[in-house]
């Protein structure tokens, strides 16, 4: 072993540095998850151990509206987007290369690379003027714009998928008397399934999290979980804060474990 | 044979890549018959087509002029679903999400058969391929054989007027491919459907097949049995491909020919120039001064356990390769330089076309 690559992990200072790096980015999560036990008014003075702020948020009407409406939103626009991509990953996949591919990738990638507010914004302006000519303000507007947002989440891991199907298979269904429908329900959905499930929930897990685009597309009363914890962060911060962001928290790790543990057999 | 009535027939197939200028013509103009009950191959090197003509036949291809009849009936435009063809795929193709069992009843409850008589033929099917124990397993968990088989289940079970197989024994190694090709023609013989087998290794085409169509550069070169093909082959392209051969030239006179050295031999050839090939196995080395035979000497000897091959130098500077049972255990190899006759086996030179 003359020859050894390049290691990064050999080099004077890497613990050091990676272990900042760490601590920089848990420890804060590590707090936040501690204070929402904290039996005072802190977040920052420890007074003993409690789960009263879980119960206050429980019984919080608007912390209840808010998470209502972010599961309703984050559940029908994660299956819109879903459904959008598999259709998207279907067109653009498993075909010789064609003319304007590249084109049509960042069209449906478009939301990774505009910046959001910029989206926000444009958003904004698109939907008052809608809301104005039909008069309609309830949640279709976040849900179609969460929807949009998500499809490039969706589509990666559905396209991943596609791209390492063996075409065959769908030539061997058609040629034991498969119609084109009937091969495509008992071969290529069950075989995309797995990327099609991750792309869910990682659609669901980013509209669950979004906040600027919410922030400006919502109209009065329509807080999703993360935009009402940025209006009470406003005025004074309590635990109840802090147990809202464990429980989303544990639910985002959740999915995110759920959506590697299925990508992760992909490779098999 | 010719009271059979023919199971497959291509018509003038012609079949082209790409447009213009670039277009590669893959096949060209081939016309094939194969018969009902037949096991019929297709013998070429890599890129002669093959593959080409079988995606025709299941459908999975159109030609761009000629026909494709099965059982008389003009299929060229039949999508692969409606064609009672089966293909066993060289990858295999087997559905990863599906067991043994539902690979092998795929393509009858594609048909919607009721599923009684899905569950009664798949169970034969597993019993004729010798999986019964496999039959709840995920494809993944089979050997490369087992799979094989699995291919092969899944492609009878419709019971196919025609089951195609494109090289479906190239990924098995030695042993396995020798029992497989028992094993498939066992199967052959035991359903009685026509075979179409694609093949580049000569010797899986001889022992296995009825009839051989060998092609090169998409060209049917010749069709006939393995004896037909192996005793007078039509033309140098395909003396040299199957098996081993030495190829002459010698100037003909009608009833006779010359080689090189002088010799002259009977045989009836279109006068002048002529290219003539006889097999290593047709040559006798004799002792010198045999009747009738021609001096030459041994240039090396090559072992090969049964047989060595004497690499011998005639007169007239005629190279040629002729093979012996090796010495039984004691004897002496042949050394070289040593000088001995020739004698070429009754019939055994022919004529070949250019
Ligand atoms: N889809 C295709 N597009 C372009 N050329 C092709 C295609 N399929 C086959 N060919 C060409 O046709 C010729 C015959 O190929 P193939 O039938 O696969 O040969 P074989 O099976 O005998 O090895 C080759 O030159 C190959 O490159
Ligand atoms: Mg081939």
């Amino acid at each position: 072993m003359a020859n050894r690559a390049f290691e990064v992990a050999r080099l004077p200072g890497f613990r050091t540095i990676a272990l900042t790096a760490f601590v920089l980015l848990y420890l804060p999560i590590i707090t936040l998850v501690i204070y929402s036990f904290n039996a005072g008014q802190s977040v920052a003075v420890w007074e003993g151990f409690s789960l009263d702020w879980y119960a206050k948020a429980w019984e919080n009407e608007a912390v209840k509206g808010a998470t209502y409406r972010s599961l309703i939103i984050a559940a029908t626009a994660s299956a819109i987007a879903t459904t959008v991509a598999t259709m998207a990953a279907l067109g653009t996949t498993r075909r010789k290369a064609f003319k304007g591919q590249t084109a049509i990738y960042v069209m449906i990638n478009q939301p990774l690379m505009v910046p959001e507010i910029v989206t926000a914004v444009a958003l904004l302006i698109f939907f008052a003027s809608i809301k104005v000519a039909t008069g309609y303000t309830g949640l279709w507007y976040l849900i179609i714009a969460h929807a949009a947002f998500c499809v490039p989440f969706a589509y990666l891991p559905i396209r991943a998928r596609l791209e390492g199907m063996d075409l065959t298979l769908e030539t061997a269904a058609g040629d034991l008397y498969a119609s084109h429908w009937q091969t495509f329900r008992y071969v290529t959905l069950p075989l995309m399934l797995p990327g099609i499930i991750a792309g869910a929930m990682l659609a669901f897990v980013i509209s669950l999290d979004d906040v600027v685009i919410t922030e400006f597309v919502k109209s009065g009363g329509q807080d999703t979980l993360p935009t009402y914890m940025l209006g009470q962060m406003r005025r004074a911060i309590t635990p109840e804060v802090n147990a809202i962001s464990t429980v989303l928290l544990a639910l985002t790790v959740a999915l995110l474990t759920a959506f590697f543990l299925l990508t992760r057999k992909n490779d098999k | 044979m010719t009271t059979i009535p023919t199971a497959v027939e291509a018509k003038s197939i012609v079949k082209a890549f790409g447009q213009g200028a670039v277009a590669i013509k893959a096949l060209d103009n081939v016309s094939i018959e194969i018969k009902q009950g037949e096991f019929f191959t297709l013998l070429g090197p890599s890129g002669c087509g093959k593959t080409t003509l079988l995606r025709l036949i299941a459908g999975f291809d159109t030609p761009t002029s000629g026909k494709i009849l099965l059982n008389g009936d003009d299929i060229t435009h039949l999508p692969p679903n409606k064609r009672p063809v089966n293909t066993v795929f060289q990858s295999y193709a087997l559905f990863p999400h599906l067991t043994v069992a539902e690979n092998i009843g795929f393509g009858l409850q594609m048909q919607g058969r009721p599923k009684a008589e899905v569950t009664e033929s798949v169970a034969r099917m597993l019993a004729l391929v010798q999986l019964e124990p496999m039959a709840n397993r995920k494809t993944s968990q089979l050997s490369g054989g087992q799979q094989q088989r699995v291919a092969l289940a899944r492609a009878l079970a419709p019971t196919p007027k025609v089951l195609l197989l494109d090289e479906p024994l190239s990924a098995l190694d030695l042993k396995l491919r020798k029992e497989m090709q028992i094993e498939l023609k066992r199967l052959q013989q035991e359903t009685g459907i026509t075979f179409v087998f694609v093949t580049h290794d000569q010797e899986e085409a001889l022992t296995m097949s009825d009839r051989i169509a060998v092609m090169s550069a998409g060209h049917v070169q010749q069709i006939g049995t393995p004896r037909d093909i192996y005793t007078r082959p039509a033309n140098r392209f395909v003396a040299s491909f199957i098996g081993e051969t030495n190829f002459l030239s010698g100037q003909s006179d009608g009833t006779s020919v010359t080689l090189a050295n002088g010799a002259r031999l009977p045989m009836s050839a279109p006068q002048g120039r002529v290219n003539l090939t006889i097999r290593p196995e047709q040559l006798r080395v004799v002792p010198l001064g045999t009747e009738g035979a021609m001096p030459a000497h041994v240039a090396s000897t090559v072992y090969f356990g049964t047989d060595t091959h004497l690499h011998l130098h005639l007169e007239g500077g005629i190279d040629i390769v002729a093979r012996q049972q090796s010495p039984a255990q004691g004897g002496e190899a042949m050394k070289e330089g040593t000088p001995v006759g020739v004698l070429f086996a009754e019939g055994a030179l022919l004529a070949l076309e250019d």
